[in-house]
C-alpha cells in the first residue's frame, strides 16, 4: 500500500437546524486504498461524504486534497480537485445513451461524440466494465446505471471515488464483478471510498475500516484486523439504558399469519423473498434491519398495498370473523378489518398525510368515506384533532393550520395519533420517532405500549437498536428481504441483533 | 393544380414551421410556453411598426432600399418578440411562476398587443394613409428566387417563396442539428428532462432556459413576421393571422419534438389547412370540418403516443414545471 | 481558512414557510397598484392624457350608466360562471384549458334544441331539453381528454387545448348549416318571432337571471369543494396522488368524475350565453373567457369566493380599457394590453410571497 494520503479530513462538524450530522470527523484516505466507511442509519456516513463531493458545505473542519487545504464548493469544484461521488440515487437524464449522459456539462474542449466514445471504450477496457454506450438509460438495469455512474466520474478524471452504499441495489454477481472492478481501480492508484454497512463486504474489499456514529467517528482500524464480532461492536456502542415501560404481554393471541410472502418489485428485484411470521395481540413485535431491506414492501403487503406472489399467505384472525386472507384484498377493505398502517416515510409527509389541508382535514383521510350524505362530517375529525393535539402535545396554532407548517415531531404525532386513533386491531408503524426529540418520542412509544395493553397487535418497524430492545416483546430482523432472525427482546443484545441484521445472506440465495 | 396545392401549403406551412421550431426549441427546455401564439403577433406588429415607420420615412416607393426594407422590419420583428419571450422568462423562470397560467396572459397580452397597434396605428401618428398597406417592404419579403417562374411546376414548388420561406427551413434544419449534435443542444435537452441532474452537472438551469425561450421566441416572431409581410402582402388585418400560433403548438406534438419532421409537418399541416379550398363541390360548411382536421389529427397522434408510452416520443419530462434547486 | 475566489452570491433565494394573510394580500394590493401605476403611464403615453383622466373613463366606462353596470355585471357573471368551472379540475391539478370549447359545445347544443324543436314542443319542455342538452354535451366533451388522461396519462393540457379548435369548427359548421337568411354564413337570432327556447328574464332585467344563476352555482361550488366529500376527494388526488392511492381512492374515477362536473358548468355557461344573452351562436360565443377564467381561477387562488374579485377585476379593466379606446379613439384591443400587464404583475408578485430573498449582508444571521 502505497503511504502517500489522497484525502484528508480534519475536525468536520455539520449540522441540520438542531440535529448534529458529524461532530469533529477525521479522517485519512491514502492512495491506492479502498477504504470503508461504517456505520448504523443515521450514523452521517452520507452526509459527511457529500460534504467532499460538494453537495453541503461543512459548517466547520479542513478538507485536504493531496495536503493541500482546498474549499469544496460544488460538485464542480470536487471534480476539479479529481474527486467524484457515486450517489445512492442515481443523476442520470433517462432518455439520453450512457455516453450523454457521461459528457453532460463537460465544457471544455470540442464537443465530438465519436472522440468521447474512444475515450470512453479506454477506461471501459482498462476497468473491464461491459456495457452498450449507445443504451439509453431507461432500458438499463439498476447495474448498467450504476456502471454509466462509474464511468461519468472516471472520465472526469477523479482519483478519489465515494460509493454510497454501491451495492444496496446489485445482484451478489454484479457485486462481484463490481468489486472486481474497484481491486483493477485501487491497482492504478486510485482512492476508493466505499459507503456500506455490509460487513461481510467491508471484509471483503476494503484495506481500512472507519466506524462512524452518532456522527463521530469512533475509530479506523486495518480491515486484517477485524472481525464482523468487533465491526458490530464498534458499530453498535454500548448499550444505552432507555427505561421505557415494557409490561409482559397478557395472553397473547394470534392475530396474524404470514407464510411465504414473497414482492417482487417492478424492475425484477425481489423485496421480499418468502417471508413468514406470527404476530400476536397483546404484544409489540419489532422489526429491525438496515433501512431499504423490506421493510416498508411487508407492511404495505399487509395493507394490501404491494402485488404478492400467488403463493403468498397473508391469514388474519379476528375475534369476531372467520379467518380472513388479507391478500387480494383491497387497502380498504382490510382497513375495514382494523388493521392500520401508519408509515413515516423518509420526508414525513408523502403518503399519510397531505400537506396543504389542515390538521382535521388530514382526521378524516381514511374516515371521511363512514356515514351517508354527499357532505364531510368535520364534527368529530375536529373533536378527534382537538384530542390529538392536547393529549399528544401537539404544538400548533389551531387545529386549521395545515400540516406543512408543523415541525416535524408534530406532523408524526398527527399521523401516529390518527392511526392510533382508530382503535385497530393489528397497528402497523413505521419509524414514527424519525427526527423526534427525546420527550416526543417517549410519548409515542407509551402510546405503542398502551395499544399492546389494549390487545392490539403492534407492529413496530425501528432503527434505533436500543429501542427496539427496551420496548418490543419479540424482534424480527431482517436482511435483504429475507427474515434472519426473531428474538426475544428481553434478553437480547445489541451485538446479536447487529449480526442479525448484516450477516451475509447471499449464499443462501445463490442456493436456490 | 398539384404544384399549385403544394405551393400553397407550404406558403401556410411557414408561419407554423416557425412557431413549431421555437416552441420545440422552448419546450426542450422544459418551458411550456403557450404565449407562442401572442408572441407571433407581437413578432408580425414590430415587423409591421417598423416598415411602416421606414416607408413613412420614404418620399416614394422608388428610395426604397432592399437592405433597409428588410433589414428594419426584421430586427423591429426579433426585438418585439424577444421582449415578449424575457418578460416569460423572467415570470417563470426567475419568479417560478405557472408557465400555463403565464403562457395564456402573454397571448392575451400579445394578440391584444398586436390588434392594438394594427388598429390604431395610422391614428397613433396621425397619416393620411387609409390602412396599413405595406406593399414596398412586402415585394422584398416576397422576392422569389431566380428562375421561379420560368420552370414549370419546378420552380413553382421549390423557387417560388420569399427568403424567409427558406429561412424556416434552414433554422428547423439548424435547430435539429443543434439538439441532437452539439454541447449546447445536449445541455438544453438535460435542463428539460431533468433540471436537478443537469444542474448536477454544472449546466446553468436558468440561463439555458432563458436563452432557449428567448431564441425561441424571436424565431415563433419570425412566422408572424412572414405572414404579413409575404403571406398576406404587407397588409395587417386584426385577428388575421387567426389559430396559426395554436397550430404551430399542436404541430410541436404533432412532429413530437423533432425540428426536422417540423419541416414536412408544417407542409402537411399547412395542406390540411386548405385541403378545402381544392376538393371541387365541396360545400361551405363541409369546408368548416375540414379546418378541423390539423387539431384531430394531433389529438390522435397525442393519444397514440401516450398508449405506447414510448421515451423517446414524449415531451421533455419536466415539461411545465420550475425548478427550484433547495426543493426536495 | 484562506479565502476563495468564489464569492458569497448577491442574494440566495429560500422558501418560505407561511405569511399571514394581511401581508400577503399586501404584497398583491402593492402589485395591483404597481400595475395600475405602468398601465396608466402607457396610456398616458399614447393618449397624451393624464393618467387621473384615464381612470376616470375607466370607472366612467365600468359605472357610468345603470346600463352599463348590468352589463358589466353580465360579463362578470359569464367569467365567473367559467371560472367556477375550471376551479375543480384545477384543484385536482388538472390543467382544463378547453373551457373555451366546452363552453361552446353546451352553446351549440343549446342552440341545436332551439332550432330543431322550437315549434314542436312546449316552451317549458323545451327549456329543459336545453338544460339537459347543454350540460350533458359540454361534459361529455370534457369527459373525452379526462377519460384519456386517467387511463393512459395523455397530457391533457394540450388535449383540452386541441379539442378548443375542434369545438369552433364543430360550431362553425353549424353557423353555415343553420344559416338564416341564407347566404349569410349566419344563425342570426334565433326563434326571433316566437322566442321559443329564450330563457325566461326576471322583470325587467335582461341579465337578472344569468346573475342569479351563477350567483347559486358559485355557492354550490364553495359548498362543493369545502364541505363535500367530492372535493375533498378530488383536492386529495391533486395535492399528492400517492397519498390518494394510499389511502383507497380510485384516482381514475375521481378524475373523470370531476371533469365532468368542469364541462358541465362550462355547458351551463354556453346554455346561459346561447339561451339567455345572445340567442344566438356564433365561434366567438365564449369570447376567449375559457382562456381567462384560468387566469381568475389561478388568482383566486380556487376559491370561489375569491374568484368574484378577480373576475370582477378584469371584467372592470376589459369594460373600462373599452372605454378609453372609444373617448380615446384607439382600438378596442387596449384593454387586452392593460389586463395582460396586470395579470404579469400579479403572477409575479406571488414569488414574493412564495419566496423570500436573503441579501449578501445578511449573512451574519445564524440558523
Amino acid at each position: 500500500m502505497a503511504e502517500a494520503l489522497a484525502l484528508e479530513l480534519k475536525g468536520i462538524t455539520k449540522t441540520f437546524g438542531s440535529v448534529v450530522a458529524n461532530k469533529d470527523v477525521d479522517l485519512k484516505v491514502y492512495k491506492g486504498e479502498i477504504l470503508s466507511v461504517l456505520g448504523e442509519n443515521g450514523s452521517g456516513k452520507t452526509t459527511l461524504m457529500n460534504m467532499v463531493s460538494g453537495i453541503y458545505y461543512p459548517d466547520s473542519g479542513e478538507i485536504l486534497v493531496d495536503g493541500e487545504n482546498v474549499i469544496i464548493r460544488s460538485p464542480k469544484d470536487a471534480f476539479s480537485y479529481k474527486i467524484g461521488m457515486i450517489h445512492q440515487h442515481f443523476k442520470l437524464v433517462d432518455v439520453f445513451t450512457a455516453t450523454q449522459n457521461i459528457v453532460l456539462g463537460i465544457k471544455d474542449g470540442k464537443f465530438n461524440i465519436k472522440a468521447v466514445e474512444k475515450k470512453v471504450m479506454e477506461i471501459t477496457e482498462k476497468y473491464g466494465f461491459n456495457i452498450d454506450l449507445n443504451k439509453k438509460i431507461y432500458e438499463m438495469s439498476v447495474s448498467e446505471k450504476q456502471t454509466v455512474e462509474i464511468i461519468k466520474v472516471l472520465y472526469r478524471g477523479a482519483d478519489i471515488l465515494i460509493l454510497d452504499e454501491p451495492t444496496a441495489v446489485l445482484t451478489p454477481q454484479e457485486t462481484q464483478k463490481l468489486f472486481n472492478i474497484l481491486r483493477k481501480m485501487k491497482k492504478d492508484g486510485k482512492s476508493i471510498i466505499i459507503i456500506t454497512h455490509k460487513l461481510h463486504e467491508v471484509l471483503e474489499i476494503s484495506d481500512r475500516v472507519t466506524i462512524l456514529r452518532k456522527g463521530m467517528n469512533v475509530g479506523t482500524v486495518e480491515t486484517k484486523d477485524a472481525t464482523e464480532q468487533s465491526l458490530t461492536e464498534m458499530m453498535m456502542g454500548e448499550k444505552i439504558e432507555l427505561n421505557i415501560n415494557r409490561e409482559d404481554p397478557i395472553n397473547p393471541v394470534e392475530r396474524l399469519v404470514v407464510d411465504n410472502l414473497t414482492v417482487v418489485k417492478k424492475d425484477g428485484t425481489v423485496a421480499l423473498n418468502n417471508v413468514s411470521f406470527n404476530a400476536y395481540g397483546g404484544e409489540i413485535l419489532g422489526i429491525a434491519g438496515i433501512s431499504g431491506c423490506g421493510q416498508k414492501e411487508l407492511l404495505e403487503s399487509i395493507a394490501g398495498l404491494q402485488i404478492t406472489t400467488k403463493e403468498s399467505s397473508i391469514i388474519y384472525k379476528p375475534d369476531d370473523l372467520e379467518n380472513q386472507q388479507l391478500v387480494g384484498k383491497s387497502p380498504k377493505e382490510i382497513r375495514k378489518l382494523g388493521i392500520a398502517l401508519s408509515f413515516v416515510p423518509e420526508d414525513r409527509l408523502g403518503m399519510g398525510l397531505v400537506g396543504d389541508m389542515d390538521i382535521v382535514d388530514n382526521m378524516m383521510l381514511r374516515s371521511y368515506k363512514s356515514g351517508r350524505g354527499t357532505f364531510l362530517n368535520r364534527k368529530e375529525p375536529r373533536s378527534l384533532a382537538n384530542q390529538i393535539i392536547e393529549s399528544l402535545e401537539v404544538v400548533t396554532p389551531s387545529a386549521n393550520t395545515p400540516v406543512r407548517r408543523l415541525s416535524g415531531g408534530n406532523v408524526q404525532k398527527v399521523l401516529v395519533g390518527r392511526e392510533i386513533s382508530s382503535a385497530p386491531k393489528v397497528l402497523m408503524v413505521a419509524y414514527p420517532v424519525r427526527g423526534l426529540d427525546i420527550n416526543s418520542s417517549y410519548t409515542i412509544y407509551n402510546l405503542l405500549s398502551e395499544q399492546k395493553k389494549n390487545g392490539a397487535a403492534v407492529i413496530f418497524v425501528g432503527e434505533d437498536i436500543d429501542v427496539l430492545i427496551e420496548l418490543c416483546d419479540r424482534i424480527m430482523v431482517m436482511n435483504s428481504g429475507m427474515i434472519t432472525g426473531v428474538v426475544d427482546g428481553r434478553t437480547a443484545t445489541k451485538e446479536e441483533i447487529g449480526l442479525l441484521m448484516t450477516k451475509s445472506v447471499e449464499r443462501e440465495d445463490s442456493n436456490e | 393544380m398539384l404544384a399549385t396545392f403544394i405551393q400553397r401549403a407550404v406558403m401556410q406551412g411557414i408561419p407554423l414551421l416557425f412557431g413549431a421550431t421555437g416552441e420545440i426549441l422552448t419546450e426542450k427546455s422544459g418551458n411550456l410556453n403557450l404565449g407562442i401564439p401572442g408572441i407571433m403577433y407581437v413578432g408580425g406588429i414590430s415587423g409591421v411598426i417598423g416598415a411602416f415607420f421606414y416607408e413613412s420615412s420614404l418620399a416614394s416607393p422608388e428610395d426604397a432600399n432592399a437592405f433597409l426594407a428588410i433589414s428594419i422590419p426584421l430586427l423591429c420583428s426579433i426585438l418585439g418578440s424577444l421582449i415578449v419571450g424575457l418578460i416569460y422568462c423572467f415570470l417563470t423562470v426567475t419568479l417560478r411562476a405557472n408557465q400555463n397560467v403565464t403562457g395564456l396572459a402573454i397571448t392575451t397580452f400579445g394578440v391584444g398587443f398586436g390588434n392594438f397597434f394594427g388598429g390604431s396605428l395610422i391614428k397613433l401618428v396621425d397619416t393620411d394613409i387609409p390602412s396599413i398597406s405595406l406593399t414596398t417592404t412586402s415585394n422584398f419579403f416576397r422576392t422569389t428566387l431566380p428562375f421561379a417562374d420560368s420552370t414549370g411546376w419546378f420552380g413553382k414548388i421549390f423557387l417560388s417563396y420569399g427568403f424567409l420561406a427558406y429561412a424556416a427551413i434552414i433554422i428547423a434544419l439548424g435547430c435539429s442539428f443543434f439538439l441532437n449534435r452539439t454541447r449546447g443542444g445536449l445541455h438544453l435537452r438535460a435542463v428539460g428532462e431533468n433540471p436537478a441532474t443537469a444542474d448536477a452537472a454544472g449546466i446553468s438551469v436558468g440561463k439555458t432556459k432563458y436563452l432557449a425561450t428567448c431564441i425561441g421566441s424571436v424565431i415563433a416572431g419570425l412566422g408572424g413576421l412572414y405572414y404579413v409581410m409575404d403571406y398576406a402582402n404587407g397588409v395587417w388585418s386584426n385577428d388575421g393571422f387567426g389559430d396559426r400560433g395554436w397550430l404551430a403548438i399542436a404541430l410541436v406534438i404533432f412532429v413530437m419534438w423533432k425540428p426536422k419532421s417540423g419541416i414536412l409537418g408544417s407542409i402537411l399541416f399547412g395542406g390540411l389547412y386548405i385541403i378545402y379550398l381544392f376538393i371541387p363541390g365541396l360545400p361551405l360548411r363541409t369546408q368548416e370540418l375540414f379546418k378541423m382536421l390539423p387539431y384531430v389529427v394531433t389529438i390522435i397522434v397525442l393519444i397514440l403516443v401516450s398508449i405506447r408510452n414510448k421515451k423517446e416520443n414524449q415531451g421533455p419530462q419536466s415539461l411545465g414545471l420550475s425548478y427550484f434547486r433547495e426543493e426536495r | 481558512m484562506n479565502k476563495t475566489k468564489n464569492h458569497e452570491p448577491l442574494f440566495h433565494i429560500v422558501k418560505r414557510d407561511s405569511l399571514p394573510v394581511y401581508k400577503s394580500w399586501g404584497i398583491r394590493i402593492i402589485a395591483i397598484l404597481a400595475a395600475l401605476i405602468v398601465a396608466g403611464v402607457i396610456t398616458m403615453l399614447l393618449t397624451g392624457e393624464n393618467p387621473i383622466n384615464v381612470y376616470l373613463t375607466m370607472f366612467k366606462g365600468a359605472f357610468g350608466t345603470s346600463r352599463r353596470i348590468w352589463s358589466l355585471l353580465q360579463s362578470l357573471a359569464m367569467l365567473l360562471c367559467v371560472a367556477l368551472a375550471v376551479t375543480p379540475a384545477f384543484m385536482m391539478r388538472f390543467w382544463n384549458i378547453g373551457a373555451e370549447g366546452q363552453v361552446l359545445i353546451g352553446g351549440l347544443a343549446t342552440a341545436a334544441c332551439m332550432i330543431t324543436l322550437g315549434d314542436k314542443i312546449p316552451n317549458a319542455l323545451l327549456i329543459i331539453v336545453m338544460i339537459v342538452a347543454s350540460i350533458s354535451a359540454a361534459a361529455i366533451w370534457a369527459l373525452i381528454p379526462a377519460f384519456f388522461k386517467a387511463k393512459f396519462n395523455t397530457n391533457e393540457t394540450l388535449f383540452t387545448l386541441m379539442m378548443n379548435y375542434v369545438a369552433i369548427q364543430l360550431v362553425s359548421y353549424f353557423e353555415k348549416l343553420w344559416e338564416n337568411p341564407k347566404g349569410s354564413s349566419n344563425i342570426g337570432i334565433i326563434n326571433q318571432a316566437t322566442h321559443a327556447g329564450w330563457l325566461p328574464t326576471i322583470g325587467n332585467f335582461d341579465y337578472l337571471l344569468n346573475i342569479i344563476v351563477v350567483l347559486a352555482l358559485t355557492v354550490f361550488m364553495y359548498i362543493y369543494l369545502k364541505y363535500s366529500k367530492h372535493g375533498y376527494e378530488l383536492t386529495v388526488v391533486g395535492e399528492s396522488e400517492n397519498t390518494a392511492r394510499y389511502i383507497g381512492l380510485n384516482v381514475k374515477k375521481v378524475i373523470m368524475r370531476t371533469m365532468i362536473l368542469s364541462g358541465a358548468v362550462c355547458g351551463i355557461a354556453g346554455l346561459l350565453l346561447v339561451g339567455g344573452t345572445n340567442h344566438t351562436i356564433t365561434t366567438t360565443t365564449a369570447g376567449g373567457r375559457g382562456f381567462t377564467a384560468i387566469m381568475v381561477s389561478w388568482l383566486a387562488k380556487f376559491n370561489p369566493i375569491y374568484m368574484i374579485l378577480t373576475a370582477f377585476l378584469i371584467t372592470f379593466l376589459e369594460s373600462g380599457a373599452g372605454e378609453i379606446s372609444t373617448v380615446f379613439g384607439l382600438n378596442e384591443s387596449f384593454s387586452d394590453i392593460i389586463t395582460g400587464i396586470i395579470i404579469f404583475f400579479i403572477i409575479g408578485c406571488e414569488f414574493f410571497i412564495n419566496y423570500k430573498l436573503h441579501f449578501r449582508s445578511s449573512h451574519k444571521e445564524v440558523k
